[in-house]
């Protein structure tokens, strides 16, 4: 891998419009225009693990959801929006279908994999998949997002 | 050649599932609004356009989707995408 495609990883982290805590990627795997792999690790500090669930912290399904979201559609959007994604950009969650299968514990690394089904009028829907360490996987469904 | 009416009919079959006012459906006819009446939102109205192009094997272009407000301009659409095969 060049460094041209390294640095494009980075690049597209740098314009997620999210930060800590809410950030949910570590790191870009690989990206294309079909789709995305990526991965992000849970740090056992992180604030809902205090509360979900009372002293037995388990990773909330809508954490899933948004690590799905912001590797499988977001940074994917940015790739496929190129230049035309700036800091103005409005974006918004439309749609998700989602499975959940096994549970995440504080610091387990999980990886998603999303493959693009379509990306037409500025809407975006991807076909999403997350898995644990042991390559199961934890959740599965399709996600839509879109330009707003 | 198919009919206004069929064109309609499929249309119909076609918006279903993404209808939040069943009323309004019920009584669907060329002016009925995709969003105003059938209050269709603008994320599911991306898979009514694309359902659209699947179902007739038409390409719908931007400037085509933004027309197709209602049901009229759907048809109209259709009609020329179809014509132009």
């Amino acid at each position: 891998m060049g460094n041209r495609s390294t640095m494009k990883k980075e690049e597209i982290i740098s314009k997620l419009p999210y930060c800590k805590p809410f950030l949910f990627v570590d790191e870009i795997i690989h990206i294309d225009s079909n789709g995305v792999v990526g991965s992000f690790t849970f740090d056992e500090n992180l604030d809902f693990y205090k509360g979900h669930f009372r002293e037995r912290p388990v990773t909330p399904g809508v954490i899933l959801t948004e690590v799905m979201a912001q590797i499988g559609l977001v940074c994917l959007g940015i790739f496929l929006l190129d230049d035309s994604f700036n800091k103005n950009t409005a974006i918004g969650l439309t749609s998700t279908d989602i499975e959940f299968l096994k549970p995440v514990f504080p610091k387990e690394k999980v990886t998603v994999v999303s493959e693009k089904i379509y990306f037409r009028f500025g809407k975006l829907k991807c076909k999403v998949l997350l898995k644990n360490q042991n390559n199961e996987v934890v959740c599965s469904g399709t996600i839509a997002g879109m330009l707003v | 050649m198919i009919s206004k009416q069929e064109i309609i009919e499929q249309l119909k079959t076609i918006v279903k599932p993404y209808v939040q006012n069943q009323e309004s459906f019920d009584a669907l006819t060329e002016e009925t609004d995709f969003i105003n009446d059938l209050k269709i939102n603008s994320a599911n109205l991306v898979d009514v356009i694309l359902d659209i192009e699947e179902k007739y094997t038409i390409i719908i272009d931007n400037e085509s989707m933004e027309k197709m407000i209602n049901v009229k301009a759907a048809m109209e659409i259709v009609a020329i995408k179809l014509a132009e095969k």
